[in-house]
C-alpha cells in the first residue's frame, strides 16, 4: 500500500511549484524603454507647461484622423504596457512552465509511475461515452494548437527568428497568428460544451475533503476513497471553468478588434490573456502528465472509454461500487 | 552620423494639416492610413488652443521594436525606427505600446483582421531592393534621393520641421532667441513676459539636448 499515490498528488506539488515560481519573479524589473515624455519634448519642445500637462496627461483634442486613440498626443500606458509584457509575463511564463515540467520531473524521478496495485482482471467497465471522448480530444487537440501558436506569439522572436531564414520566420508567424485567431473562438466553444457537460460530476463533497487531507494519497497510508471524479480532476475541471473562460472572453476581445475597443482596453486583455492562459498551459502539463505517463492504466479510460477493473477499484473506490452494484441489480 | 528627428513649433502650427495631405500625396497609403496627424488641444477656445502635428517620432531604444512578436522593426544609421511588412503578422501590439499612436492598420481580413501596419518612415521607404516595390509597399524614398521628408517640406509655416536633429535644434534656438523677447508671441496669453522668456529659454535648451542625447 505504500506505493499507492494517486494521480493528483502530482497536481499538489506542482500547485506548490508555481506558487513558488510566482513569488520568486524577478523583482527588479526595470524599463529600459524610450522615455515617451522626453521623446515629445524633444519634438515639441516650444509649448507651454498648461499645454504640456495636458498633452502628457493624455487629455484628447480634435483630429481629422480616425483611428482608435488618434485625438491623443501621448498615450504613456503604452510604455507601462511594454514593461509589464517584456519584463514580467515574458520572464514569468518561461519561470511557470519551466518550473511546471521540472517539477514533474522531479516527482517521475523520486516517485516513479503510480502502477496497478493488483494485476488486471480483464474485466473492462465504461468511464469515458463516446461523447465524453469527442470534446475531450476536441478541446485537448485545439489547446495544444493554440497553446504553441501563442506561445510562438509571445517566445519565437528569440529561438526561432535566429535560426530560420526570414522568409519562412514571417511564413510561420503570419500562419501562427491566423491559426491562433481562427481557432480560438472555436475552443472557446468546446470549453463551454465540455463545462455544461461535465459540471453535475464536479460538485466538491465530504469525499473529496477527505481526499485532500490525505493529499490525493501521499500523506498517511492507504489511498483515500475518490467517486467517479476525484478531488483534483475537480481541481482542474473548475480551473477549466474559471482559467479556461477567462482565457476564452479576453481572447474573444482580442480576436475582434472593429468594436473600437480603445488601446488601454486591448492592452489589458493582452495582459489578462497571457497570464491566465500561461497559468493554463502551466497546469496542463500536469493534467498531462497524470494521464498518460503518470498513472498505468489512465490515459486507456480516455481513448477507448473504458477502464480495467481493478484500476477503478484502485483509484474510483466509490465510483467502482455503484457501478457494480448497478450491474448486480439488473 | 546624422540622427533624424521631426520637431513641431507649436507657435507656428496653425492646423491646415498640409503635412497630412503632404505625406498622403508623397506615399500614396492606403484608404484609412494617417501616418501623420494633427492633434488639436482645447480647439476653439482663445488664447489656449494649440495645434502639433504628430507621426512616429522614431524613439530612441524604441517600445515598438520592444514589443514586436516578430521582431520586424529595424533601426537605421540615420536614427530611423523601419519595419519589415513581410514579417508584419498585423497584430497591433506596437500600437498598444507606442506612446504615440503612430502605427496603423488597414482593416483587410474578414472579422475586422487587421492588415500589415503601416507608419511614417521618414520618407525613407522600407527592406526592399526593388525601387517599385519599395514604393508600393512603404511609399517614398525621398532621403535616398537627398531630400527631406515631403510632410515638413511642404508646411506653409515651417512649423513642422524634419532632419538632422542638430540643424532642427538650431533652428528652432534661434527662433526662440527672437521670440524669446518682451510682447513675444509666445504661448498663451496668460503668461508674463519673463516668465514667457524663460519657458523660451528652457525650451530652447531642451531642444539643444535632445540632439546631445544620442
Ligand atoms: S512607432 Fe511609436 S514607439 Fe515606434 S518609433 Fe514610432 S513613435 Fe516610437
Ligand atoms: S503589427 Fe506588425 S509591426 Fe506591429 S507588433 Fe505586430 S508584427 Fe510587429
Ligand atoms: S516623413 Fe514622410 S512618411 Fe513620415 S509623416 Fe512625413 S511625409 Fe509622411
Amino acid at each position: 500500500m505504500e506505493k499507492s499515490r494517486s494521480r493528483t498528488s502530482v497536481g499538489f506539488w506542482l500547485v506548490m511549484l508555481l506558487v513558488g515560481c510566482m513569488f520568486s519573479l524577478p523583482v527588479v524589473a526595470q524599463s529600459q524603454g524610450a522615455d515617451a515624455r522626453r521623446e515629445a519634448l524633444q519634438s515639441m519642445p516650444g509649448t507651454t507647461p498648461d499645454f504640456w500637462r495636458d498633452a502628457a496627461g493624455g487629455v484628447s483634442g480634435r483630429t481629422t484622423s480616425q483611428s482608435v486613440g488618434a485625438d491623443t498626443l501621448i498615450m504613456t500606458e503604452g510604455e507601462r504596457w511594454k514593461e509589464i509584457r517584456n519584463e514580467w509575463i515574458s520572464p514569468g511564463g518561461l519561470l511557470a512552465l519551466g518550473g511546471s515540467l521540472t517539477g514533474i520531473t522531479f516527482f517521475y524521478l523520486l516517485v516513479g509511475r503510480v502502477k496497478l496495485e493488483h494485476p488486471r482482471t480483464g474485466k473492462r467497465i465504461e468511464r469515458w461515452t463516446r461523447w465524453d471522448r469527442v470534446i475531450h480530444w476536441y478541446v485537448a487537440t485545439l489547446f495544444i494548437i493554440l497553446a504553441l501558436t501563442g506561445l510562438s506569439i509571445l517566445y519565437a522572436k528569440w529561438f526561432l527568428m535566429p535560426i530560420l531564414p526570414t522568409s519562412l520566420w514571417s511564413a510561420w508567424m503570419i500562419a501562427a497568428k491566423n491559426i491562433h485567431n481562427y481557432l480560438g473562438p472555436l475552443f472557446s466553444l468546446g470549453v463551454l460544451v465540455m463545462i455544461v457537460k461535465w459540471i453535475k460530476h464536479n460538485f466538491f463533497n465530504l469525499v473529496d475533503l477527505k481526499w485532500f487531507i490525505k493529499g490525493g494519497g501521499i500523506v498517511g497510508k492507504g489511498h483515500p476513497s475518490a467517486g467517479y471524479l476525484n478531488g483534483g480532476e475537480k481541481v482542474w475541471f473548475w480551473m477549466i471553468v474559471f482559467v479556461g473562460l477567462t482565457v476564452a472572453v479576453s481572447g474573444l476581445v482580442l480576436d475582434f478588434p472593429n468594436f473600437g475597443q480603445t488601446r488601454e482596453t486591448m492592452q489589458l486583455f493582452l495582459i489578462i490573456h497571457a497570464v491566465s492562459s500561461l497559468v493554463l498551459m502551466a497546469a496542463a502539463f500536469g493534467h498531462i502528465y497524470i494521464g498518460t505517463l503518470g498513472t498505468e492504466g489512465a490515459f486507456e479510460g480516455m481513448k477507448t472509454g473504458y477502464v480495467d477493473e481493478s484500476w477503478a477499484k484502485q483509484h474510483h473506490d466509490l465510483w467502482y461500487e455503484e457501478v457494480t452494484q448497478k450491474q448486480n441489480k439488473s | 552620423m546624422a540622427r533624424m528627428k521631426f520637431l513641431c513649433d507649436s507657435e507656428r502650427c496653425i492646423e491646415c494639416n498640409g503635412c497630412v495631405t503632404a505625406c498622403k500625396n508623397a506615399n500614396e497609403t492606403e484608404w484609412g492610413i494617417q501616418r501623420r496627424r494633427v492633434v488639436t488641444l482645447d480647439d476653439g477656445e482663445v488664447g489656449k488652443e494649440v495645434s502639433i502635428s504628430v507621426a512616429c517620432m522614431h524613439c530612441t531604444d524604441a517600445p515598438c521594436m520592444a514589443v514586436c512578436p516578430t521582431d520586424c522593426f529595424y533601426p537605421t544609421e540615420d536614427g530611423l525606427i523601419l519595419h519589415n511588412k513581410d514579417a508584419c503578422i498585423g497584430c497591433g501590439y506596437c500600437l498598444y505600446a507606442c506612446p504615440f499612436g503612430a502605427p496603423q492598420f488597414p482593416q483587410q481580413g474578414a472579422f475586422g483582421a487587421r492588415g500589415k501596419m503601416d507608419k511614417c518612415t521618414f520618407c525613407a521607404g522600407g527592406p526592399e531592393s526593388d525601387p517599385v516595390l519599395e514604393e508600393q509597399k512603404y511609399g517614398a524614398n525621398r532621403l535616398r534621393e537627398g531630400k527631406l521628408p515631403l510632410c515638413a517640406e511642404m508646411c506653409s509655416t515651417k512649423a513642422l520641421l524634419a532632419g538632422d536633429a542638430q540643424q532642427v535644434a538650431d533652428i528652432f534656438r534661434e527662433r526662440v532667441v527672437y521670440r524669446g523677447h518682451r510682447n513675444s508671441a509666445w504661448g498663451s496669453a496668460d503668461h508674463e513676459a519673463d516668465q514667457s522668456e524663460q519657458l523660451a529659454k528652457n525650451a530652447a535648451d531642451l531642444a539643444y539636448d535632445a540632439t546631445q542625447s544620442v
